[in-house]
C-alpha cells in the first residue's frame, strides 16, 4: 500500500495577485489607475441605472413625443430635465445611455463568460485527454478562429428569424447576441488552457492525484484548473472590449437590439440618421461613452497582460 | 466590353446630340433607398419597381406627376356605344420597341394576357376583364365581365412589352418559378419607353441611356443622356452623396434632413403629398388573439377598444415630431386624391386619453391589456418611428404594446398570408386607380379569391361585400358615388383601421434640376430639363 | 510528410462537409423553399407539383447528397429576393469585395509594419507614444463609427472623396470588374480601405512591435551588435527579417476575417460587394444566399488554413519533427 501523497496546495488566485508585483505595477501606472476608475464608474452607472437615471427609457408610456430632439441642457433650446438632450422619440439621452450601457455590458459580459466556459471546458478536455479528442477539438478551433463574431451572429440571427418569424426582437435579440459572442470567442480560451494543461498534466501532483484514483473530471477542475486560469483573466478583459464592440456593430447593422430597448450600439445607429440634420448629440454622447468604455477596458487589459508577462515590460 | 460600349454609346449620343441641338452629354445619377425588385414589367406591383420600370416600359395611359390621366401608347379610348361591357383603345402609330420592332395591337393583347396570368403580380388590376382582342393593328378591345365604367383607370399600371421579343427569349410568363433557368425578362428589357437598358446589377446599379428613337420626343424634353439608378440604403450615406455632388437626384430624403438641405445653395428640395395613407389594422374577427395577454377574448373585436386606441393616438405630435411636418393627419384610410374623399370623412378624432381610458374600462379592460404590433422598417417615411411613437401613446392608456419591426418583404408576407399571421400591423395604402373601390375591395371586402387580399383584419360583412361588388357594375356614376359615400360612413364608424396620416414626400436634387414630387412616387425623369444651361 | 498532407486534406474535407450540412439544414428547413416561390393563391396541386419537381419529397439523405453535388458545381439555387441564380449574384459582387479586402490588407501592412518598427526602436520618443495611442483608439472605436466619421469629414465637409460605391469600374475578362484602372475607382477605394484596414493595421503594428522587442533581446542580435555591425544593419537586416515571418502568417490568416468584416464597411459605404448582399439576405431571410455565402467563405477560410499549415510544415523543421513523432 502506497501512502497517498497529498496534492500540492495551490494558493488562492487573489493571494497570488497580491503576492506578485502586479499591484505595485498598478500603483505605478497613472494611466491604468485612471482607466480602472473610469471602468469602475461606468460599471456602477450601468448596474444602478434604474436608480441613477432620471427616467426609464424602456417604458414607452413614460416617454413623450413632444420632448423629442431637444438639444443638451447647455445649448439654446435645451431643457434642464435632459442634460444630454433627447433622442428622436423624446427619450432622455442620459437615461438611455445608462440603460444602454447596462444592456451592452450585460450582453458583452454574458457572451464572454459563455465563451470562457466553453473554451475552458474544451481546452481542459483537449489538454488532459489528448489524442483524438485533442485533435478534433483543435481542428474545430482552427476553423472557428477564422469565423468572425459578426458573421456567426448574422447567421444565427437569420436562422432564428427564419424559424421564429413572429418572435419579437425584444425577446430574441439578447440570446442571439450572447450565443453569437460565446460561440465566436471561445477558441482563445481553449488554446491557452490546453497549452498550460499539457504542461500541468505531467507534473507530479497530477500523477499523484491520478494514482489515488480521483476521477478525471475532479482532477481537471480541482487541481489543474486553478493552476492554468491566470492568463484567462487577461483574455477575459480584452474580450469584454471586443464583445461590447461586436454588440454595438450588430445593433448598428440592424440585427441587434430593437430601438425600443436600445443598447449603446442601437443608440448610435439611431443617432447616425440625425448626424447631418444638426441633432449631433444623439450620436455623439453614446458614441463617446462607448469609445471611453472600450478604451478604458483595453488599457486595463494591456496593462494586465504586460504585468503578467514581465518580459515585454 | 464596357469601355468599348461606352465609346460606342458616346459616339451615338454625340451624333444625336448634334441633331437635337444639345451640345453635351447630360448624365443623371438617381439615388433611392431601395432598388427595384425586378425589371420584369409584370413581376412585382411595388413602388420602387414601378418607379424604375416606367422609364423603359410604357402603358396605354399615363398619369402625370399630379395624378392626371392622359394618353400614352393609346391615343384615345371609349366604351362602345352599343355595348357597355367593351372598351376600345386606339393605339399610337409609329411607335417602336428598343429593338426596332414596331408596336402593334398584338403586343397589347400579349401583355395584358401576360399580366393576367396567375404568376403576374398585376392580375388584381384586371380581374374584371374577360377577354382582350385585336381589331386591327392599331385598335384593341377589352371585354369585361360586366360593365366597368372605370377600367381605363387601371390601364396606366399595365406596361406593354414586345410579344415577339418575349416569345423569342422564352419570357412569355411573368416569373416562371418552375423553370429553373432564370427568366430572360428579369435581366433584360425591351419596351417602348424613353430610356434603354444598358446594364443592371440588382441592388448595385441600373444604367440606362436615352432612347434617341423615342416616338414621343417632340412632347417631352428628354434631356438626360444617361440615367443611372443607385440604391443607397443608409440615410446618412445617401444624403452625403447628394451634398458632395456624387448623385444628382435623391428620391427618398429623410424628413429630418429637409431643413438642412434647404439651406444648401447647391441643392433643391421639392415636397408634396403622396397618394398614400398610413394606418394600423387589427384582427377584429378571431375569437381569441395569440399575441395578447387576454384569455379567451379578443379585445379588438370590441368597437369601444378600437375607438379607445384611435383616440389614444396623438396625430399632431406624430406629424410635428416624427414626420417634421411632412404629413397630413387624417381620420380615414383614403388619400385626398381619391374619388369619394370628403373633408368630413378626413377629420381625425381628437386625442383624448381620459375618454380612451374610460372606453377601455367600459369594455372590461380597466387596466388595459398587452399585445404585439408588427411594423415595417424600410417601406414608408419613418415607419418604425411612427410605430414606436404609437406604442408610447397606447402605453399611456394602459395598452402595453410589444413592437416587432422588420423588413418590408417579411412584414407584408405576414399580412398577405391567409389566415394572416399578424393581429396588429402597420400598412400604407396607395391608390393607383384614384377610386374608393380600390380601397374597399382590397381592405374591407371579405377575403375571398382575388378580393380582400390585403384585408388581414378578418372583417367580413355581407351587406358591405354586396355594395362593394355593385361598384364595379354600376354605370350610373351619381348612383355609384352615393354607394361609395354610404360605405365610407358605415366603415369609418366601425373603426376597423386606425388611420394616422397621408404621407408627404420630399425629393432632393442638384439645384439645376426641378423635379416635382410625383403623387404616386414614380418620378418621370423624361420630363427633366436642366435649367442651369 | 505525404501522410501529413493527406491527413490535413482529409480533415479540411470533413470540415467542409460539416459546413455543408449546416448550410443544407438552413436551406431546407429554415423557411420552406416552396412557400418562397409560389404566390398565395397558387392551387395546392400546383404547389405539390413544384415540391416534387424540386425533389423536396425525396429522402433527406438524397437531398443532402444532391445539395453537395450542386454546391460542388457552384449551383446554390435561386435567390428568393432577386429570382436570380445565387452564384451569379455572388460572382458579380466578388470582385468588389476581394479588391477592397486586398487594398485594406495592403494598407494595413504598408502602414502597420513601419509604425511597429518605429515604436519598437524608439520606444520612448513622443511619436512612438502617439502611434501607441492611435493604435489604442483604432482598436477601441467600432469600424462603423470610423467609417461614418470619415464620410462626414472627407466627403461632406471637405468634399474630397466619394461617400459611396466603387466609382467607375472596368470589366476584365468575362466577369471580373476592377476599379483600379480609373481615377474615380481609386478615389472610391480610399475611405473604405482605410476603414476596413484600420483594425488590422493596429493589430500588425502591435505585433511587429512585440516581435521586434523580443528579437532585439535575443543573443543572436546581441552577438551581431557585438560583432560591430551597424545598428541599421542589425535592425533591418536581422531583427526585422526575423519578425516578418510570423507577421506575414498572421496577416494571411487575417485575410479571411477582413473579407468577413467587410460586411460592415460595405454597409457604411454602400460598397457593392458580397458582404452587402449577405447582410441584405439576412434582413430579408433570403436563405439560399445565406447558405451559399457560408459555404464560399468557409471554403476560403479552410483553404487559407490549409495552405498556411502546409507552408509551415514545409519551412519549420521542428514542426516536421513533431509531426513525425505524432
Amino acid at each position: 500500500m502506497t501512502m497517498p501523497i497529498p496534492p500540492k496546495k495551490v494558493p488562492s488566485l487573489w493571494a497570488r495577485i497580491l503576492d506578485s508585483d502586479i499591484l505595485a505595477s498598478f500603483l505605478r501606472s497613472k494611466v491604468t489607475m485612471v482607466a480602472a476608475l473610469i471602468v469602475l464608474l461606468l460599471f456602477i452607472g450601468a448596474a444602478f441605472s434604474p436608480w441613477i437615471a432620471p427616467t426609464n427609457p424602456f417604458d414607452p408610456a413614460s416617454v413623450f413625443l413632444a420632448d423629442a430632439n431637444i438639444p443638451p441642457a447647455w445649448q439654446d433650446g435645451g431643457d434642464p430635465r435632459f442634460i444630454f438632450g433627447t433622442d428622436d422619440q423624446g427619450r432622455d439621452l442620459y437615461s438611455a445611455i445608462l440603460y444602454g450601457l447596462r444592456v451592452s455590458l450585460v450582453i458583452g459580459g454574458l457572451g464572454v463568460l459563455l465563451a470562457a466556459t466553453i473554451g475552458i471546458t474544451l481546452g481542459l478536455l483537449a489538454g488532459y485527454l489528448g489524442g483524438r479528442v485533442d485533435a478534433l477539438i483543435m481542428r474545430i478551433a482552427d476553423v472557428q478562429l477564422t469565423f468572425p463574431a459578426i458573421l456567426i451572429a448574422l447567421l444565427i440571427d437569420g436562422v432564428v428569424r427564419g424559424i421564429f418569424q413572429h418572435a419579437s426582437r425584444e425577446d430574441t435579440a439578447l440570446y442571439v447576441l450572447v450565443i453569437s459572442i460565446g460561440l465566436s470567442f471561445w477558441v482563445q480560451y481553449a488554446r491557452t488552457i490546453r497549452g498550460s494543461t499539457l504542461i500541468e498534466r505531467n507534473k507530479d501532483y497530477v500523477h499523484a492525484a491520478r494514482l489515488v484514483g480521483l476521477p478525471a473530471p475532479l482532477i481537471m477542475l480541482r487541481h489543474v484548473l486553478p493552476n492554468v486560469i491566470g492568463p484567462v483573466l487577461v483574455i477575459l478583459t480584452i474580450n469584454l472590449a471586443l464583445a461590447v464592440i461586436t454588440e454595438a456593430t450588430l445593433s448598428f447593422l440592424g440585427v441587434g437590439l430593437p430601438p425600443t430597448q436600445p443598447s449603446l450600439g442601437t443608440l448610435i445607429s439611431i443617432g447616425n440618421r440625425y448626424l447631418f440634420s444638426g441633432d449631433w448629440w444623439i450620436v455623439t454622447f453614446p458614441g463617446v461613452t462607448l469609445a471611453i468604455l472600450v478604451l478604458a477596458v483595453n488599457l486595463l487589459g494591456d496593462w494586465l497582460r504586460d504585468a503578467l508577462n514581465p518580459r515585454l515590460r | 466590353m464596357k469601355p468599348r460600349f461606352l465609346a460606342l454609346a458616346a459616339a451615338l449620343i454625340g451624333v444625336s446630340a448634334l441633331a437635337l441641338g444639345v451640345a453635351e452629354a447630360r448624365p443623371l445619377k438617381w439615388a433611392a433607398a431601395g432598388d427595384a425588385l425586378t425589371i420584369d414589367p409584370h413581376g412585382q406591383n411595388e413602388g420602387p419597381t414601378t418607379s424604375l420600370n416606367q422609364h423603359m416600359y410604357e402603358s396605354l395611359t399615363e398619369r402625370d406627376h399630379a395624378g392626371k390621366l392622359g394618353p400614352l401608347l393609346a391615343t384615345s379610348w371609349r366604351v362602345l356605344p352599343d355595348d357597355p361591357t367593351t372598351w376600345e383603345f386606339k393605339l399610337q402609330d409609329g411607335v417602336k420597341f428598343h429593338d426596332g420592332a414596331p408596336f402593334t395591337a398584338d403586343d397589347v393583347v400579349f401583355s395584358y394576357e401576360r399580366a393576367m396570368q396567375p404568376t403576374s403580380d398585376f392580375k388584381g388590376y384586371l380581374t374584371s376583364i374577360e377577354k382582350v382582342s385585336k381589331v386591327d393593328d392599331l385598335t384593341v378591345r377589352i371585354k369585361t365581365k360586366g360593365p366597368n365604367p372605370l377600367l381605363v383607370n387601371n390601364t396606366s399600371s399595365i406596361r406593354i412589352m414586345s410579344k415577339a421579343w418575349a416569345e423569342k427569349n422564352n419570357a412569355v410568363k411573368a416569373q416562371d418559378f418552375k423553370n429553373k433557368e432564370e427568366n430572360f425578362a428579369v435581366r433584360n428589357a425591351n419596351g417602348t419607353g424613353p430610356f434603354v437598358l444598358v446594364s443592371r446589377e440588382a441592388d448595385v446599379k441600373t444604367v440606362m441611356k436615352r432612347n434617341d428613337a423615342y416616338w414621343n420626343k417632340a412632347k417631352v424634353p428628354l434631356e438626360i443622356t444617361e440615367l443611372t439608378l443607385v440604391p443607397i440604403k443608409q440615410d446618412a450615406t445617401r444624403i452625403a452623396a447628394l451634398l458632395s455632388g456624387e448623385v444628382d437626384f435623391v428620391q427618398d430624403v429623410p424628413v429630418q434632413d429637409i431643413a438642412r438641405l434647404k439651406n444648401q445653395p447647391k441643392v433643391r428640395v421639392t415636397s408634396g403629398p403622396e397618394n398614400r395613407t398610413i394606418f394600423f389594422g387589427m384582427d377584429v374577427a378571431s375569437a381569441d388573439l395569440k399575441g395578447d395577454d387576454v384569455q379567451g377574448k379578443n379585445p379588438f373585436a370590441d368597437k369601444r377598444v378600437r375607438q379607445a386606441l384611435n383616440m389614444a393616438i396623438n396625430r399632431p405630435a406624430i406629424q410635428r415630431v416624427v414626420m417634421r411636418g411632412e404629413s397630413v393627419p387624417t381620420g380615414i384610410i383614403m388619400p385626398p386624391f381619391v374619388n369619394g374623399w370628403t373633408k368630413e370623412l378626413d377629420a381625425a378624432p381628437a386625442t383624448d386619453v381620459a375618454k380612451a381610458k374610460s372606453l377601455l374600462a367600459e369594455a372590461g379592460y380597466p387596466n388595459g391589456f398587452s399585445t404585439t404590433l408588427h411594423c415595417s422598417n424600410d417601406r414608408y417615411v419613418n415607419d418604425e418611428g411612427i410605430c414606436q411613437a404609437a406604442v408610447g401613446m397606447f402605453g399611456q392608456i394602459g395598452v402595453k404594446v410589444n413592437l416587432v419591426s422588420q423588413s418590408k418583404s417579411i412584414h407584408f408576407n405576414l399580412i398577405q398570408k391567409n389566415p394572416a399571421e399578424t393581429e396588429f400591423y402597420l400598412v400604407g395604402w396607395g391608390v393607383p386607380t384614384y377610386d374608393s373601390d380600390y380601397i374597399f375591395s382590397y381592405m374591407y371586402h371579405t377575403r375571398t379569391g382575388s378580393q380582400g387580399s390585403w384585408n388581414a383584419t378578418g372583417y367580413s360583412d355581407k351587406d358591405v361585400d354586396g355594395m362593394i361588388q355593385s361598384l364595379s357594375r354600376e354605370v350610373d356614376l351619381t348612383k355609384r358615388n352615393a354607394t361609395i359615400a354610404s360605405l365610407w360612413t358605415k366603415l369609418k364608424d366601425e373603426t376597423i383601421y386606425l388611420p394616422i396620416h397621408h404621407q408627404s414626400l420630399s425629393y432632393g436634387m442638384n439645384s439645376t434640376l426641378d423635379i416635382p414630387v410625383d403623387v404616386a412616387n414614380n418620378p418621370k425623369l423624361k420630363m427633366v430639363s436642366f435649367k442651369g444651361s | 510528410m505525404l501522410a501529413f498532407i493527406l491527413r490535413r486534406l482529409f480533415q479540411s474535407l470533413l470540415v467542409m462537409l460539416a459546413v455543408a450540412l449546416i448550410a443544407f439544414t438552413m436551406f431546407r428547413f429554415v423557411g420552406d423553399p416552396v412557400n418562397q416561390l409560389v404566390s398565395l393563391d397558387t392551387p395546392a396541386a400546383q404547389v405539390a407539383e413544384i415540391r416534387r419537381s424540386l425533389g423536396l419529397d425525396d429522402p433527406v439523405v438524397v437531398q443532402f447528397l444532391r445539395y453537395i453535388y450542386n454546391a460542388a458545381r457552384l449551383e446554390f439555387g435561386v435567390s428568393y429576393q432577386f429570382r436570380l441564380p445565387v452564384i451569379s449574384l455572388l460572382g458579380e459582387r466578388a470582385p468588389a469585395t476581394l479588391e477592397l479586402a486586398f487594398m485594406s490588407a495592403l494598407f494595413s501592412l504598408a502602414v502597420g509594419i513601419p509604425m511597429g518598427v518605429y515604436t519598437a526602436l524608439r520606444r520612448d520618443s513622443w511619436l512612438a507614444k502617439i502611434f501607441q495611442a492611435v493604435s489604442l483608439v483604432g482598436i477601441s472605436l467600432p469600424t462603423f463609427l470610423i467609417g461614418i466619421l470619415l464620410i462626414y469629414l472627407f466627403s461632406v465637409t471637405l468634399g474630397w472623396l466619394p461617400s459611396f460605391g466603387r466609382g467607375d469600374v472596368v470589366k476584365i475578362g468575362s466577369w471580373w470588374t476592377t476599379g483600379l484602372l480609373t481615377g474615380s475607382g481609386w478615389k472610391a477605394l480610399i475611405l473604405p480601405s482605410i476603414t476596413l484596414g484600420l483594425f488590422q493595421m493596429t493589430l500588425i503594428m502591435r505585433l511587429v512591435r512585440a516581435e521586434m522587442l523580443e528579437v532585439l533581446r535575443t543573443d543572436y542580435i546581441k552577438f551581431a551588435r557585438a560583432r560591430g555591425l551597424k545598428t541599421r544593419a542589425v535592425h533591418f537586416g536581422h531583427a526585422l527579417k526575423n519578425t516578418l515571418v510570423p507577421v506575414i502568417t498572421i496577416a494571411g490568416l487575417q485575410l479571411g476575417s477582413i473579407i468577413a468584416f467587410a460586411i460592415i464597411t460595405e454597409t457604411v459605404f454602400q460598397w457593392p460587394g458580397m458582404g452587402l448582399l449577405f447582410l441584405k439576405a439576412v434582413q430579408q431571410i433570403d436563405i439560399p444566399i445565406m447558405a451559399a455565402y457560408l459555404m464560399l467563405i468557409s471554403f476560403l477560410f479552410v483553404s487559407i488554413n490549409l495552405i498556411v499549415d502546409l507552408l509551415y510544415a514545409a519551412v519549420d523543421p521542428r514542426l516536421r519533427a513533431t509531426i513525425g513523432a505524432h
